[in-house]
């Protein structure tokens, strides 16, 4: 990684090297927020979510859903040559109303999925998020004809163009580096809202409980702690992150929202939870650490390397960490409980 | 031996694992104020017994009430809402999380903070050890220590009866002696304690009334006094003879 890095500092211009930096920090950040749900949800329930990715997919839909909602009530074209860029309160709206309504959803998968199955094997419970995420990818894809409007498809059956939510000229030229605003307001949100996460988890009473039940549910239980509810609660705020990381991929390539059963969306899903892999299955820090890691790792490689090999490269780190260090790069030696 | 108003009333618990039985019928009684506890080798089912009583296991058939309230089937966090805490066997502690952070979970089901400064002052003067150690990691401490932290923490629920799985499990004898004083000195100062243990000596020594399960069922059950005399718990327990 270092080697890579100098490497690519000495070869070439100053100013790609720094925009390829600035890049990957953007995606390594939408990958670290998805990796924190992947995560949170290992770290409590010891099973792969893997209807996780497509929560994600759900945020962006239903992020241009309420902007094409919003755009019908204001008169606002944001499509063809008369597109004109977004109000600028728009961008937070979306943003807080698609981790509601994703927060809700992860809420309703926990209760009618995972939940019935907290004593069954955990094979069946995994076999289960398959068909979650089978359900979610293809219920994005209905169309409800009975219904009026735009509600008949509220997602389509065909790929759109997300609304211009930011300027799309750089904010600044710093010594002929571009700084662009989705990149800025893109990675200064994620990490707001890690910074969040991490004072949640590490100094309330609620993430105390986060943490006990994560360690031992059994003792948890013990200690008086309601662990269906803090359950609940971490399957509320891994989708909450999930629908924010959603908004802002689509708004950093805003031509890339796919139909819910692309899989670009399950590539998404994947590289995210390489990163969590990476950085340690079940550690918050580690999972944040991994998808700034696996991001900078795709852009460079992308850019210095072959960019056709972009997905190779993630999975390649992948393959390495399991070789050399399983438990991921801040995790620790899984403890056998009998 | 069953009398009216016992705080905890076990009566003819039936569980299994899977296919297998553990418990065929135990009923076990505890009066407010004592010291009970319930001895047997390994595998005997005591930890089991403790398990359903806490609400981890659910029983196949039998019946459990606390304070005149029947427990069955309730979920774990509750029962410990009614009073009644229980220190795990093999102690448990959260040991990725400090001391503090340890008691502090304890306390989870109050939001009195005052209450809980209150308390989290008493366990710490009755285990000073823990006071020295209040910012280190629980999973850096030796068996003793951690074995007092999970009593503390269970102390810090308020409980009106405390359950405690094997506290002496694996602890060297003098730091076994300080325990039992302490299980003592909580008896004293007002809590109801159900003692499970396979150190029959001590556990004799500090209870009132005893009882003694084997593979699943009570074989005998006796005031403490009359069971440390008794032959067969001598022969059996207290290796004596």
């Amino acid at each position: 990684m270092i080697a890579l890095l100098a490497s690519s500092w000495l070869n070439t211009d100053p100013t790609v090297f720094v925009e390829t930096l600035l890049n990957g920090l953007a995606v390594g950040s939408v990958y670290a927020l998805i990796a924190l749900g992947y995560t949170m949800v290992y770290g409590i329930l010891k099973f792969i979510n893997f209807a996780h990715s497509d929560v994600v997919t759900w945020g962006a839909w239903v992020s241009f859903t309420i902007a094409a909602a919003v755009a019908a009530a204001i008169g606002w074209t944001f499509t063809g040559g008369a597109a004109r860029p977004a109000p600028l309160w728009l961008g937070p709206t979306l943003l807080v109303c698609t981790m509601l309504v994703c927060g809700a959803i992860g809420f309703a998968i926990e209760r009618l999925a995972y939940k019935p199955l907290r004593s069954a094997p955990r094979l069946n419970v995994l076999i289960t998020a398959i068909g979650v995420s089978l359900l979610l990818q293809n219920v994005g894809q209905l169309q409800f004809s009975f219904l009026p409007g735009w509600l008949k498809f509220p997602f389509g059956t065909q790929p759109q163009s997300f609304p211009q939510l930011l300027p799309a000229e750089p904010l600044a030229t710093v010594i002929g580096v571009k700084l662009y605003w989705i990149d800025l307001i893109g990675f200064g949100t994620a990490v707001s809202l890690m910074v969040a996460l991490e004072w949640l988890v590490y100094h309330t009473k609620t993430g105390r409980m986060m943490r006990a039940v994560s360690y031992d549910v059994r003792t948890a239980a013990l200690m008086g702690i309601p662990v269906d509810r803090i359950i609940s609660f971490t399957f509320v705020l891994g989708s909450m992150l999930a629908a924010a990381a959603g908004l802002l991929y689509v708004t950093k390539y805003p031509g890339n929202l796919l139909q819910t059963a692309d899989t670009t969306w399950v590539l998404l899903g994947l590289k995210a939870f390489v990163a969590a892999v990476v950085g340690g299955i079940g550690n918050i820090r580690g999972a944040m650490l991994g998808g700034f890691l696996i991001g900078l790792i795709e852009l460079f490689g992308a850019r210095y390397l072959d960019p056709g090999l972009r997905d190779v490269y993630v999975f390649s780190i992948l393959i390495l960490v399991l070789l050399f260090k399983p438990t991921g790069l801040l995790g620790s030696t899984v403890r056998e409980k009998v | 031996m069953a009398e009216a108003g016992a705080m905890l009333e076990v009566r003819d618990l039936h569980v299994g694992y899977g296919a297998i039985r553990a418990l065929h019928g135990v009923s076990i009684s505890v009066q407010k104020g004592q010291i009970v506890t319930l001895i047997g080798c390994n595998g005997a089912g005591k930890s089991t017994t403790l398990r359903t009583i806490s609400g981890l296991l659910k029983p196949t058939a039998g019946s459990i009430t606390f304070e005149g309230r029947s427990i069955v089937g309730m979920p774990p966090h509750q029962i410990v809402r009614l009073g009644l805490a229980q220190s795990p066997e093999g102690r448990g502690v959260f040991a990725n999380m400090t001391v503090d952070e340890n008691l502090a979970l304890g306390a989870a089901i109050r939001s009195d903070r005052d209450g809980i400064a209150a308390d989290r002052e008493r366990c710490l003067d009755l285990f000073p050890r823990l006071r020295e150690r209040l910012r280190q990691n629980a999973g850096t401490m030796s068996g003793g220590e951690q074995q007092m932290l999970a009593m503390a923490r269970a102390l810090m629920a308020r409980p009106k009866l405390l359950l405690l799985d094997e506290p002496s499990l694996g602890l060297a004898p003098q730091l076994v002696q300080t325990i039992f004083s302490i299980i003592r000195e909580i008896n004293a100062r007002g809590t109801t304690i159900l003692l499970v243990e396979q150190n029959a000596t001590m556990a004799l020594e500090v209870a009132s009334y005893a009882y003694v399960l084997e593979t699943g069922r009570i074989a005998m059950a006796d005031s403490a006094r009359v069971l440390e005399r008794s032959d067969a718990v001598r022969k059996a327990y207290l290796g004596v003879g």
